[in-house]
């Protein structure tokens, strides 16, 4: 606890240091998952394709694909890059697979109707395929979220990985306290995120809101 | 750079600190901690999918678990139990266990209830229903918590070579303080070759092991109407019981 008090600004720093490395790679994942969720979800071959891609993907250890993006890439091993792709990459395989998922159980007769009732292709996607898909896909993200967070810390390892820095000084300078506090800001920053997503989808989906207090009679 | 010239150098693949040796080390850690996972959670998680009772405690457990810094356990308990083979041992079952328990729970728990009504009509009681019915037709998803622990297992020993631990993470930790890239390079891609590889022996156990009525594909009896890639909960739950490791 002494250690705690007596190194705030520390902490600080590395919480902040983290949300940097954890965060950006769970929206650019987003983004670049919908489209190819889409195109898994239109085309049997693309389904097919971007699976096992995504599987391949999410079946790299993580300290193994850090290392391996530099020669790809063309950066330089010590480079916080290769930690925010490598993030971006298990995003999107996670969640392909799920916004395939999500948009293949939008009910069919909610299309048809938007369909009859002259929304274009592309504007029935926005406003009524992807809407309704929004509470499948945000259980994806919640998991994404989570584990970007947790991984995070793996980049420690060589040299770059917000709180996982402390798990690497509290080893080498054998200060339990710095690594307990390092696990339990990470848990908490994953508790935080996790509930922020889990809102989001409250905002997002107000007809599931007005069914849920219909039900309860109020 | 040349970067795969390591690993095509014949030195590398000898003594007890050349590929082969690394690799028997990180299957020795594999195997032992899955053994020991194995046999603490399929009970388990089996006995809490045949009452219903302690669902919930999985499903918290699991998903505190995929927040759980893995590099953080290690260092903890390597510096609770000291330097050696027992810390990180202990940290890898940890880290083994929840997704083959979730996967467990999840597949007894996801047995057609006629199936098993159709059990108890036929005269068959608690343990004849447990490992006559419910273990078998839980058998995907056991096996699918198996594949997301072993890629836990198998990545979180390759960090674990950061605390001492051999096996494959040596070249990248090695290599990482001697500045010798090609050889961190020629070590991730020995370790994403293997998980690969133990990924897909796995799958093959699933075609090898599950009753043919199980693995999808043609079913005899179509009662209702297929909707196009419904998600199915069952496999959900299997597949969150994994994530990036």
């Amino acid at each position: 606890m002494t250690w705690v008090l007596g190194n705030l600004d520390v902490i600080r720093e590395r919480t902040l240091e983290h949300l940097v490395l954890a965060l950006p790679p769970v929206l650019l994942g987003l983004v670049i998952a919908i489209p190819l969720g889409w195109l898994a979800n239109r085309t049997g071959a693309g389904r097919a394709i971007l699976t096992n891609v995504a599987g391949l993907a999410y079946t790299i250890p993580s300290l193994a694909l850090f290392v391996l993006l530099p020669p790809l890439l063309g950066t330089g091993i010590l480079d916080s890059r290769n930690v925010i792709v490598a993030l971006t990459v298990y995003t999107v395989a996670l969640l392909v697979r799920t916004v395939a998922d999500a948009l293949g159980a939008v009910p069919t007769v909610i299309v048809d109707a938007a369909t009859a009732m002259g929304y274009p292709p592309a504007r029935r996607f926005v406003a009524v395929e992807l809407p309704m898909a929004v509470p499948v896909i945000l259980a994806g993200l919640r998991v994404a979220a989570v584990s970007s967070i947790s991984l995070v810390t793996v980049g420690s390892v060589i040299g770059f990985g917000g709180l996982g820095r402390m798990f690497t000084d509290g080893f080498q300078r054998s200060i339990p306290a710095e690594i307990i506090a390092g696990i339990v800001v990470v848990l908490v920053i994953a508790l935080v995120v996790d509930g922020l997503i889990l809102a989001l989808g409250r905002v997002l989906t107000p007809w599931n809101r007005i069914g849920q207090a219909a039900g309860r009679g109020t | 750079m040349n970067y795969l010239g390591w690993l095509f150098d014949g030195s590398h693949w000898t003594g007890p600190q050349g590929v082969p040796a690394r690799l028997v080390e990180h299957l020795g850690y594999t195997a032992l901690t899955l053994l020991v996972g194995l046999l603490v959670a399929v009970p388990l998680g089996a006995w809490i999918g045949h009452t219903g009772r302690g669902g919930f405690a999985v499903v918290g457990l699991v998903n505190g678990l995929r927040a759980l810094p893995t590099l953080g356990l290690l260092v903890l308990l390597v510096g609770l139990v000291g330097i050696g083979l027992l810390g990180p041992l202990v940290a890898l079952v940890i880290l083994a266990a929840p997704p083959i328990l979730a996967g467990t729970y999840a597949g007894v728990r996801n047995v057609d209830a006629a199936v098993v009504d159709a059990a108890e009509g036929m005269g068959m009681r608690g343990p004849g229903v447990l490992f006559g019915v419910e273990l078998p037709n839980a058998l995907p998803l056991i096996i699918g918590g198996i594949r997301s622990s072993t890629l836990q297992v198998i990545s979180t020993a390759t960090i674990a070579a950061y605390v001492g631990l051999g096996g494959l993470g040596r070249f990248i930790i090695d290599g990482l303080a001697t500045r010798d890239f090609p050889e961190m390079i020629a070590g991730s891609i020995l370790v994403a070759l293997f998980a690969i590889v133990a990924d897909l022996l796995l799958g093959g156990v699933v075609r090898l092991l599950v009753s043919p009525g199980l693995r999808g594909g043609r079913r005899p009896r179509r009662l209702r109407p297929v909707s196009p890639s419904r998600p199915d909960p069952a496999a959900a739950a299997a597949r969150a019981s994994g994530g990036p490791s």
